[in-house]
């Protein structure tokens, strides 16, 4: 499907401070069959983290872009991805979520897989004509697997011209910098315990919302009340400003943006809240020394007195707010997706600096915090809307389009920016 | 006298009709000043919430906060608010003393929304119930939910 002139999917007429979304693009599935193929099929996408799978034979098994994969640690103590289908007839060779595995073997007929991905075996080999070598018969692989920072992301544009990692996250990297910044030998790790659940809306619709600061006051103002009644500051900083703190909305490239807040929410590294109780004060101390020991006083203020909601295009945020979450999320239908949560933290961390960590996250993200419930319900909400996108065909998102120089994080150039890279793409146009 | 099962089931019960019918105020006062209430994340169901990431890990003063929200408006996932129908089965008690009684019991919670299909919560409940004046307090409340992931369950916006 292509879009004829006299209706594109997105408007962009800065000079006519004029942007609008075709609310086609949250309904129609054959756009969603266009952006699986240019969009997911085209981009940097995010598998898991390697602290998730730590020792040789380690694995997870998750579906990224619509295929199941195996994602695991290999003898030579490399991450590596393999495609979760069998050489043979297809069947997937791993069916648990996690684990450590010397071989993966399809039980169908029973071809075994070494955890570097070679096969191994199979049974009644002389069967086959002489002409079958079991060294082509490997585990398929994505076109192109990297990371940055622990955070593993595949390709499966197997193109030439496909930038590398580093070019692609341009400027979300100095992001992610900061995120690991936290930890005092700089890695992070996943925590524990993961949060998947459907949204039954379009996957955009997650990626605008989870920085889009404009939405707080009035979908959060429970969670907002709940950190007033404990005890946090939360008075405006200036006319203009809709929250607490002073925060801007700024563009990173490639379609990543973020929003980058002085923190009023408190943080684990390294603000303390009331929320926390009074016990949790000298740890928090401890770990705003260590900060500035190791960082300097501006840096340490950096990683410990803002917090960035970070959109990594298309699907993957990566909030370090209240806690730090990675969320990645993809599409199981034009008005349906799938969504993961997990935490993040420093590998060093205490055991009571990691429990003020997940007391923290719970109190806003998540399924059963303060705020991610009212999050699904707007997103749910907007997309029983978008069944007059026939009568009502046009999203507004111009807030700050007649501003000067810096963006808030109640503006929309961050959410712009994600549409604007969304349409180059689906026009062919990278 | 050693607790009863139909002691505890009473009790239980009596609860999930406050909960069915929204009288959270009147739930709390089934608490103890201490008292959490917890929902593990659905990969991790036997864990702790110190080192593990829970949908829910509450002590009393956020179950206080849950319910002062949930009385709001404001709380939009549940505003029109949801019905629900507990039912609660297969009731044991793992552990008791003159305090103390551990107990387990399956349920079903059923949600229902406007123009939606019916959300259903199956599962087990581990409490720890402290005995006074003739009946009890709840000091802990766990509720583990079976499915592998929330999948279309979605959130547990409401106390399950």
């Amino acid at each position: 499907m292509n879009q004829t002139p006299d209706t594109p999917w997105v408007i962009n007429q800065p000079e006519a401070m004029h942007f609008a979304v075709n609310r086609a693009t949250l309904v129609d599935p054959q756009i969603l069959e266009l952006e699986r193929r240019r969009i997911f099929d085209t981009c940097w996408i995010y598998v898991g983290h390697e602290s998730e799978v730590r020792e040789p034979g380690d694995f997870r098994t998750r579906t990224v872009c619509g295929r199941p994969l195996i994602f695991c640690r290999d003898s030579k103590g490399e991450a590596r991805v393999y495609l979760n289908t069998c050489r043979h007839r297809g069947s997937l060779v791993c069916r648990e979520p996690e684990g450590n595995a010397k071989y993966f073997t399809c039980f169908y007929h029973g071809w075994t897989y070494d955890r570097d991905g070679a096969l191994y075996g199979l049974p009644g080999q002389s069967a086959y004509p002489p002409n079958f070598n079991r060294a082509e018969f490997a585990l398929q692989t994505p076109p192109k697997v990297a990371s940055y920072r622990g955070f593993v992301f595949l390709n499966f544009d197997s193109g030439a011209n496909v930038m590398s990692l580093d070019d692609y996250l341009a400027g979300a990297k100095e992001y992610i910098d900061l995120i690991c910044d936290q930890s005092p030998s700089g890695e992070m790790e996943i925590i524990p315990g993961s949060q998947e659940y459907d949204i039954r809306a379009n996957w955009k619709l997650l990626a605008e919302n989870s920085f889009d600061d404009y939405h707080l006051p009035a979908t959060h103002s429970t969670w907002l009340d709940y950190l007033k009644n404990s005890g946090v500051e939360m008075k405006r900083p200036e006319k203009g400003h809709m929250l607490p703190a002073h925060g801007v909305g700024k563009v990173l490239g490639n379609g990543h943006a973020v929003i980058d807040n002085i923190n009023f929410r408190g943080r684990p590294v390294a603000r303390w809240i009331p929320i926390y109780g009074e016990a949790a004060k000298p740890e928090i101390e401890r770990i705003r020394a260590e900060l500035v020991t190791r960082l300097g006083e501006a840096r340490a203020a950096r990683v410990a007195d803002t917090n960035r909601n970070l959109l990594v295009f298309p699907n993957l945020v990566i909030n370090d707010g209240s806690s730090v979450t990675v969320r990645y999320f993809e599409p199981r239908a034009a008005d349906n997706m799938v969504v993961r949560a997990c935490a993040l933290g420093p590998k060093e961390e205490t055991p009571a600096a990691r429990a003020i960590r997940l007391d923290s996250f719970l109190t806003f993200y998540g399924p059963g915090g303060f705020a991610t419930p009212d999050d699904i319900e707007a997103l749910e909400s907007v997309q029983a809307g978008m069944a007059s996108y026939r009568e009502m065909p046009w999203s507004v998102m111009t807030r700050g389009m007649a501003k000067e120089g810096e963006q808030l994080n109640t503006d929309e150039r961050h959410l712009r920016e994600f549409w604007i890279q969304w349409d180059k793409l689906m026009r062919g146009a990278a | 006298m050693p607790v009863t099962r139909q002691q505890v089931e009473d009790f239980l019960y009596a609860e999930a009709g406050l909960l069915d019918a929204w009288k959270l105020d009147e739930w709390l006062t089934l608490l103890t000043d201490d008292a959490v209430y917890r929902v593990p994340s659905n990969d991790k169901p036997a864990s702790d919430p110190k080192d593990t990431l829970f949908t829910i890990a509450d002590d009393i003063n956020r179950i206080r906060a849950r319910v002062t929200r949930l009385k709001k408006t404001t709380a939009h996932a549940e505003f029109p608010r949801s019905r629900t129908r507990r039912l609660i089965t297969n009731v044991r008690i793992l552990e008791e003393n003159a305090q103390t009684v551990k107990i387990e019991a399956n349920f079903i919670v059923y949600r229902f929304r406007r123009n939606e299909s019916v959300y259903q919560f199956v599962g087990q409940y581990r409490y720890e119930l402290r005995v006074a004046d003739a009946s009890f307090k709840i000091a802990s409340r766990v509720a583990i939910i079976d499915a592998m992931e929330l999948g279309s369950l979605a959130s547990v916006s409401f106390i399950l």
